[in-house]
């Protein structure tokens, strides 16, 4: 993976918070992390690890400490000016008073698309998410999957070659939730934007994800990252031998032995 | 089932209203009490329809000052909230003015304003009731566009949005139910302090001398007639910005 060809690239970050007594936390310790371009990356650990930190800092909605992060070769802050990237975050975030279209469209009407651009891309995005019917209604009206569907419209609205996703399915049920990662699957599959994907579950971090990065806390640091190559990634795979011994791996990442999955494991 | 409850909370209020003026003109005729006491509302209610067209009349004059005042007051309310929202120094300058502004009764300052203006004039009577409103809208529209959640502020940092277009997109409809409750108690100040402000001088067609002259002429049921008149131009006031809320807050879908 050459500088260039990487959409991430993560080196010796440090970030430090400073509470308001004049204490500090200890958010990242010497992070370092390169996303490829196309390459679906989930973030996992316990709370306080960073993952959501780490996520942050990439998307330029908070300052390193020390260390570096560039996105597509530049800084964080022209990628985000540039619009590299689509965010979601565990709360959908709608405006309560856009429907569900004007929501989708948000990104665009900030960035000057005019009205018949930004509703060509709706109608794309709105068949995507399965949602067509729900184009004038607002948010209120809408479960708590479909806000999310919405959210995840939202943030691929610009045509983004890279996603952050902050456990953008952590409030949903657990039926509504292997549906969703069905189809951020498929919409990878189409739109071939790299993810970085912060996830407190463990199987869904396995059935998404090319690496599964594990992380834990004080001070947060990446301890292990888990290679998976599925080669497929549908309904099949959340019974097969291969995704459980994904489940394994990262399972004894996370409790810090040593991984004794038969493949696919680095230790660094 | 809702309009059997939007009945009863109707009901209610005005089930007590007529007791009261039942009993009200049940003890003024028992009593025999003197009309420079309390009139009867019967007495009240011959003299309004009386001088109806002459209260219409003086309730435009009135009204109209309280209008003006209200949309100069909440327009300037709600952009010097805008400004203080993104400078913070400058909430902190402004916190001890509005302080300030909050505490003095502000019809004080009309005999200053005849002065100022000529006792010809309405501009004074406008400038109190627009001071009046400024506060509440002041502060309503601040602690509104004060609301804003973390994702969203998050989202608009995403996009790189300019600041016009996170508080044209995000802070000011997020602030829109704030903005339109400080309406609606500034439509009953403005209303107030446009009627008080007629006390002080100044033109004498409106409905607050109307009340001052009648009372002044030993005419007490006329000016209790007046007085009911500012009552239903107060009311209309209220009732106006109550309805723009509650239509808009249902517009905005639920929530």
């Amino acid at each position: 993976m050459s500088a260039t060809r990487a959409a991430v690239t993560i080196s010796g970050v440090d970030k430090v918070f400073r509470t308001r007594k004049g204490g500090e936390v200890h958010a990242l310790s010497d992070v370092s992390l390169e996303v490829a371009a196309g390459e679906f990356v989930s973030l996992i650990g316990p709370s306080g690890c960073g993952k959501s930190t780490l996520m942050r800092l990439v998307a330029d909605l908070d300052g390193v400490t020390g260390g570096e992060i560039s996105v597509f070769g530049k800084s964080v802050e022209q990628a985000r000016k540039d619009q590299d990237y689509g965010i979601a975050f565990q709360q959908a975030g709608l405006l309560p008073w856009r429907t569900v279209r004007a929501n989708i469209e948000l990104p665009l009407e900030i960035h000057g698309v005019e009205a018949r651009a930004r509703k060509e891309r709706s109608d794309e995005l709105l068949a995507l998410i399965g949602l067509e019917d729900f184009a004038d209604h607002h948010p209120d009206q809408l479960s708590g999957g479909m806000k999310q569907r919405v959210a995840i419209a939202r943030s691929m609205a610009e045509r983004p070659r890279l996603l952050l996703m902050d456990e953008p399915f952590g409030a949903l049920d657990e039926m509504t939730r292997e549906h969703m990662q069905n189809e951020l699957v498929a919409l990878c599959q189409e739109t071939g934007a790299a993810v970085i994907f912060v996830t407190h579950s463990i199987p869904e971090a396995v059935f998404l994800s090319d690496r599964v990065v594990v992380m834990s806390p004080r001070p947060g640091r990446i301890t292990d990252i888990i290679d998976l190559s599925f080669s497929s990634r549908d309904e099949e795979l959340r019974e097969d031998a291969a995704f459980y011994e994904g489940v394994t791996a990262v399972r004894s990442a996370l409790h810090g032995g040593v991984a004794d999955g038969p493949r696919g494991v680095e230790n660094r | 089932m809702r309009g059997a409850t939007t009945a009863r909370t109707m009901l209610a209020p005005v089930a007590l209203g007529v007791v009261a003026i039942a009993l009200w003109q049940l003890l003024v005729v028992a009593f025999e009490v003197k009309p420079f006491l309390v009139p009867s509302p019967s007495d009240i209610a011959g003299a309004f329809t009386e001088s109806f067209s002459h209260i219409v009349d003086a309730a435009k004059v009135t009204g109209l000052n309280a209008l003006i005042g209200l949309v100069m007051g909440a327009l300037t309310g709600i952009i010097v909230a805008i400004f203080a929202n993104a400078l913070r120094v400058m909430s902190q300058m402004l916190a001890p003015l509005v302080a300030a502004l909050a505490v003095i009764p502000i019809v004080a300052l009309a005999p200053v304003f005849y002065a100022m203006f000529g006792a010809a004039a309405h501009t004074g009577r406008q400038i109190i009731a627009a001071i009046a409103v400024f506060v509440p809208m002041y502060l309503n529209t601040l602690n509104g566009l004060r609301q804003v959640e973390p994702v969203h502020r998050d989202l608009m940092r995403s996009y790189a949005a300019t600041a016009e277009q996170a508080n044209r997109l995000l802070l000011l409809p997020g602030a829109v139910p704030y903005v339109l409750n400080g309406l609606k108690i500034g439509s009953s100040l403005a209303v107030i302090s446009a009627l008080i402000a007629e006390y002080f001088g100044g033109p004498a067609n409106g409905l607050g001398k109307a009340i001052t002259s009648a009372a002044a002429g030993s005419n007490y049921t006329g000016a209790w007639a007046y007085v009911l008149g500012a009552v239903l131009l107060g009311a209309l006031f209220y009732g106006v910005t109550a309805g723009i809320e509650a239509w808009a807050l249902r517009r905005r879908g639920g929530s």
